[in-house]
């Protein structure tokens, strides 16, 4: 009786141990394996972590990002009707905000894209995975599985995403106009600031034909590349001495509301 | 009673018999589904641009109508399954109109969220890509496991009935005559049905209580100020019952007189039926009480906005007209045992279903309206389409419901005639259980409570 006892107790335990190592094998083999599937990864061993630094302080509210973005990504042109319907596209968005009480007031602007959370609350609620966190922490939307429930734009705390009330339209000659590498999404879906993914998918390719990796300003949005005041820094945060992780350890740094965990990867730097 | 009735004869009398009433109404309610589907046609050819949402109001009166008449669907099932397995005996008459608005009702309420989506055509996407950590799909989990549970408990005690109809109208015989599935009516198949039945019950009470969890954790899992809430499951749950409940005593009280059964829907069933109801009045106001008391003693300035937003805000007018549909003048018609009538009770019930709309409407909107971050909005109006499809909608739940009632027995046949040869008996039997052994006391010459409360 004893010895059955301990056969199995000792059974059990190294059942435990190969179930626990097979666990962990599979786990290790499936991180290498999505490292190497990412794509663009033939040359650059390590993902990056894409992130954006917004120079308040700088900022003169030209708007130059918002009309840099609506070009750069295929957005409808925003009508004087849509405007005050409240169903403009705008995936850069200069926010109005009124600090203060009288007589010291102060009226500010925020440019505020998608703050590409490293805890997006956006990506768990959709219902069938259009939109998701891609390897490099971009916050990715998939137009054509998206189902138009607007869950995720709800669940977004800095109403961020976008819907597509209608199928987008643009002025006659404005049609030939458009960014070939950003496809225009249908109506009924939703979609947002993408840190200019496609820009990303060209850096790649451009330096994977020259034989090198990514270097610093090879990927740059098209708000940070029209900014006139260089209000925008953007880069890798996980490259210690990129220019927007030096920034981003600026004693002026905040994150838009940092209180819920979100981890956004968009950082303020408040005025002086 | 001077004459013993037959249900049986008196149910197929109105069943067989078209009135022009009925065609009228049937007319009306295809008009009104008709429109309604121009409408949707009309939403699908230039998308959501032709309803009133926007920039940050991304949920509206879809949504509401969706939230609302999942609730209603806790009428039926819920309920009967409870009063079965409670062996109250007056529910033999009540349980297939219950069961009848849960099954219909629940299609209407997935409907609405057909309605709501920017691409219905991918709809079958959330069977495709499933992402299990989306509430969304557990709502889509909860409610088909219902709307199947619901089906079987609602055809399980038909089957008896439709056996009963194949015999006796044999114009209809190729229509029943399948559904019956060759019921006899043996004592073996009984005992087989009695426990499928009784399975049943069981497990779609925690279902039902599943479904309206979900619904409000769709809300309740976002972080967003006044729907990320502890409480809001239980608090739809809640809800859901109240209104179900509600919308039970309407169907009955209007059965009754269109179908002429007032020896079978007596008073009695509905003044237990209006305690319930009292009783679910006073949870539904303690869970709204909580809520809001909570919010305004914590006094987070993003939750404040929203809180003043329906107390003394825009919305307040929708907020004080939900407090007196589904808190004072239910409390007061249902506590009074001289309003505690039939034409009482449809008034409470009525006001109940337009404030839980309300209720489910000012969770929904003021929340959206006022984001954390001061995005600029343009309120939300509701247009014609919303309205259209929302009509629509409650009329293709009336039409299915009037049909439904001609083509099976509004009030379960068997039951009632088992109730009446077998559950006074029973009743005895097991009240004589309760007792203490032996001879009775003397009657004691007091009125009891019980006959005070009449």
């Amino acid at each position: 009786m004893e010895g059955l006892a301990y056969s199995r107790r000792s059974f059990l335990a190294r059942a435990l141990a190969a179930a626990a190592s097979l666990a962990l094998f599979r786990r290790l083999s499936k991180a290498e394996a999505s490292v190497r599937q990412a794509p663009g990864q033939a040359v650059a061993a390590r993902p990056h972590r894409w992130g954006m630094v917004i120079d308040l302080d700088r900022c003169t509210g030209c708007q130059a990002c918002v009309v840099a973005c609506w070009a750069e990504n295929n957005q409808p042109l925003p009508s004087p009707e849509a405007h005050r319907a409240g169903r403009i596209i705008e995936w850069m968005t200069l926010l109005p905000s009124t600090e203060g009480e009288y007589p010291a007031v102060r009226q500010r602007l925020m440019p505020v894209p998608c703050q590409h959370c490293d805890r997006p609350p956006c990506t768990p609620v959709c219902p069938v995975f259009a939109t998701y966190k891609n390897p490099e922490g971009l916050v990715a939307q998939i137009y054509p599985r998206c189902i138009g429930c607007r869950y995720c734009v709800n669940a977004c705390p800095y109403t961020c995403k976008f819907f597509n009330w209608s199928t987008p339209t643009w002025p006659a000659p404005m049609e030939a106009m458009h960014n070939p590498d950003v496809s225009v999404r249908p109506k009924g879906v939703t979609e947002k600031c993408t840190f200019c993914h496609h820009r990303l998918i060209r850096a790649k390719e451009q330096a994977a034909s020259d034989g090198r990796t990514l270097r610093e300003g090879d990927y740059v949005p098209a708000c940070m590349q029209v900014c006139p005041a260089r209000a925008i820094a953007f880069g890798d945060l996980d490259e210690p001495n990129s220019a927007a992780s030096q920034l981003g350890r600026s004693p002026r740094r905040s994150l838009l509301q940092e209180e819920l965990g979100t981890r956004p990867k968009v950082t303020y730097l408040a005025e002086a | 009673m001077a004459q013993p009735r037959d249900l049986e004869a008196d149910l197929i009398a109105s069943m067989t018999r078209f009135s022009r009433p009925f065609f009228l109404l049937v007319g009306f309610l295809l008009a009104v589904i008709g429109f309604a589907a121009y409408a949707w046609v009309h939403q699908l050819r230039d998308g959501l641009v032709v309803t009133g949402l926007n920039r940050p109001v991304f949920w509206g009166i879809y949504i509401t109508n969706f939230v609302f008449f999942i609730g209603i669907s806790h009428a039926g099932t819920l309920i009967s399954a409870i009063l079965r397995l409670c062996q109250a005996e007056w529910r033999r008459p009540i349980t297939r109109m219950a069961e009848t608005i849960t099954v219909l009702v629940l299609f209407i309420g997935a409907g609405n969220i057909i309605m709501d989506l920017g691409r219905p055509d991918r709809a079958l996407n959330v069977f495709l890509h499933p992402n299990f950590r989306s509430p969304l799909l557990w709502d889509v989990t909860s409610i088909t496991t219902y709307v199947t549970a619901s089906i079987c408990y609602l055809y399980l005690p038909l089957i008896p009935d439709i056996a009963l109809l194949r015999d006796r109208l044999p114009r209809r015989r190729w229509f029943y005559g399948a559904l019956a599935l060759g019921w006899r009516g043996t004592p073996n198949e009984r005992h087989r049905l009695e426990l499928a039945i009784a399975v049943l019950a069981v497990v779609v009470i925690p279902i039902a209580v599943s479904v309206h969890t979900v619904v409000s954790w769709v809300f309740a899992m976002t972080v967003q100020p006044m729907w990320h809430s502890t409480i809001f499951g239980p608090y739809f749950v809640v809800g859901a019952i109240y209104s179900g409940i509600a919308a039970l005593i309407l169907a009955m009280a209007v059965l009754r007189k269109t179908y002429r059964l007032e020896a079978y829907l007596k008073p009695v069933h509905f003044k237990n039926l209006g305690l319930l109801l009292l009783v679910m009045t006073c949870l539904w106001t303690y869970f709204t009480f909580a809520e809001y008391l909570t919010t305004f003693y914590g006094h987070e300035p993003d939750e404040m906005t929203i809180f003043w937003a329906k107390l003394s805000g825009p919305y307040a007018p929708y907020f004080w007209t939900m407090a007196a549909c589904c808190f004072a003048i239910p409390l007061v018609i249902l506590s009074l045992p001289a309003t505690r009538t039939i034409p009482g009770m449809v008034v409470a019930s009525s006001t109940i279903l337009v404030g839980m709309w309300l209720e489910r409407f000012i969770i929904v909107v003021p929340s959206l309206i006022n984001p954390r971050l001061p995005v600029p909005t343009s309120g939300y109006t509701p247009t014609w389409v919303e309205g259209a499809i929302t009509a629509g909608a409650f009329a293709a739940f009336l039409l299915l419901y009037t049909l439904f009632a001609k083509v099976f027995p509004i009030i379960s046949v068997w039951e009632v005639e088992e109730g009446r040869q077998r559950g006074i008996q029973d009743t005895v039997e097991r009240l004589t259980t309760y007792l203490p052994e032996g001879e009775a006391p003397p009657a004691p010459a007091t009125k009891t409570a019980w006959e005070w409360s009449r």
